[in-house]
């Protein structure tokens, strides 16, 4: 193990990995990523797999194209030749009210500026793209050709692999222990294996950011929240898109592997670590499942799991450097849709890292919030 | 019979050759070996193939089989279809 590295990276999930990738890429050397278990062992690979560029601020909009195309890119960006199992063919977003088929006309609009290929769908166009679709109180939705999946496990191995390559120092189940902070400039880290001298790390820590963030001495306003999922058997492809809905509040998607991965978000979930699964997700999930997709009824579910999203005040993801503590840089809170815009924000923070200018115009500091700047985001999970 | 053929893993038929060449590669645990091939992934949930790749990578590493060897067991245990899940529910609305 380097006892010396120019960035430190917490945490081997997308984030990490696809930070380490973008750094290494620019030709910095020296970069150590560490990783308390194994690659993709927290939210990364407990999450749903979907990538959306359906979303309602011009700044998620553009930051889920620009990864989009990495994610078409993927073996020739990295130079790899893992498969990522990409599959596009779209989100269908459902509405259950005038509002809500409103503000996906504004969606759109937005989308539209970006060159984002999404439309509007009634009701029977719905039905042409899911045919067992229950449109029972449904007004219409929104559908994107261009959403998809992709497999998070090995997006991950691919971007550590690649990051290998390029000379990144992957330790796995290794762990932070503590942070040196001196006169506000970071000065190593403690891990597992021995003291790392650096003055620059990065939190990438997903669920356990905030941790990551007090051992530096700074409260991070990101807290974490269980999300449940399950996956059934594999069957014959019968549905294209994810199908997803705000107000019914459901995912549900068939990978290219056959299985189904679906889930909705909690209520009144407390914060806190806890991963374990109830019966009563299963339950109310199969409900849900079976009233708006009905040939699910006679699928068999074969697992169930859950992970962290990590929550910001906005529920949108914090990226930049600490103003407190220099050399502290952070790409956390991502709410849940962190996967689907990893490839951007690894290029963000390789910006901030090597002090260059942001590759995209967006908004993602810290300050917003001080700045009373939030992000208006109308649609997520 | 060509032995790296045979299957580990019934569920998502994967051969004794993709394992040993993972293990190979330096993955050398049963999480890490699930996430990249499916193992244990399917409806047995790893009862049939976990031990199998235990046994491999035991060989290989020299770790001790109990180290190697921690299941992770994921409710609902047995395939269940969702027409059961929604039988078993009591209708009290």
């Amino acid at each position: 193990m380097k006892n010396k590295a120019s960035v430190v990276i917490v945490g081997g999930g997308i984030t990490g990995t696809s930070t380490a990738f973008s750094l290494a890429k620019r030709g910095v050397k020296d970069i150590v990523l560490i990783e308390r278990e194994g690659l993709a062992s927290g939210a990364t690979g407990r999450c749903g797999a979907g990538i959306r560029q359906q979303w309602g601020t011009f700044q998620n909009c553009l930051l889920a194209r620009e990864s989009m195309k990495v994610f078409e890119n993927f073996q020739e960006v990295l130079g790899t030749d893992i498969d990522i199992e990409l599959k596009q063919k779209g989100y269908l977003l459902l509405a259950y009210s005038e509002k809500e088929m409103d503000q996906f006309r504004r969606n759109v609009e937005v989308q539209h500026q970006l060159d984002i290929p999404s439309r509007l769908v009634s009701c029977r166009e719905a039905k042409e793209i899911v045919p067992f679709l229950n449109t029972e109180k449904m007004l219409g939705g929104a559908f994107c050709p261009t959403d998809g999946h992709a497999n998070p496990f090995l997006a991950t191995k691919a971007y550590a692999k690649a990051a290998e390559r390029l000379g990144v120092e992957i330790l796995m189940k290794t762990e932070v222990k503590a942070i040196t902070v001196v006169n506000d400039r970071i000065k190593g880290v403690h891990t597992s294996q021995g003291f790392i001298e650096t003055d620059k790390v990065v939190n990438a820590a997903g669920g356990w950011s905030a941790q990551i963030g007090e051992m530096a001495g700074l409260h991070l306003p990101v807290y974490s929240e269980r999300h449940e999922i399950l996956v059934t058997e594999p069957v014959n492809p019968i549905m294209d898109p994810m199908v997803m809905s705000f107000s019914y509040n459901i995912y549900c998607q068939q990978t290219p592997h056959g299985s189904f991965i679906m889930g909705y978000g909690p209520q009144n979930e407390p914060r806190g670590y806890n991963v374990n699964a109830t019966w009563q997700f299963l339950e109310t999930m199969a409900r849900k499942a079976a009233w708006l997709l009905p040939p699910l009824k006679n699928m068999r579910i074969v697992r169930q799991w859950a992970g962290l999203y990590n929550m910001s005040p906005d529920r949108q993801p914090i990226v930049c450097e600490s103003e407190i503590v220099k050399g502290f840089f952070m790409g956390i809170g991502f709410s849940g849709h962190g996967f689907m815009i990893a490839p951007a924000v690894g290029t963000l923070l390789a910006d901030l890292i090597t002090g260059s200018p942001l590759t995209w115009d967006v908004v993602l500091d810290l300050g917003r919030y001080d700045r009373h700047e939030t992000i208006a985001e109308p649609s997520v999970v | 019979m060509n032995d790296d053929k045979t299957i580990v893993c019934r569920c998502e038929d994967i051969d004794i050759e993709t394992i040993r060449k993972l293990i190979d590669q330096g993955v050398t645990s049963l999480e890490e070996i699930k996430r990249i091939t499916r193992c244990g992934m399917g409806p047995c949930q790893g009862k049939t193939c976990g031990p199998v790749i235990a046994r491999e990578i035991a060989m290989k590493t020299g770790q001790p089989m109990e180290e190697i060897l921690s299941p992770r067991s994921r409710p609902p245990f047995g395939g269940v279809l969702f027409q059961e899940v929604l039988e078993g529910i009591d209708d009290e609305e």
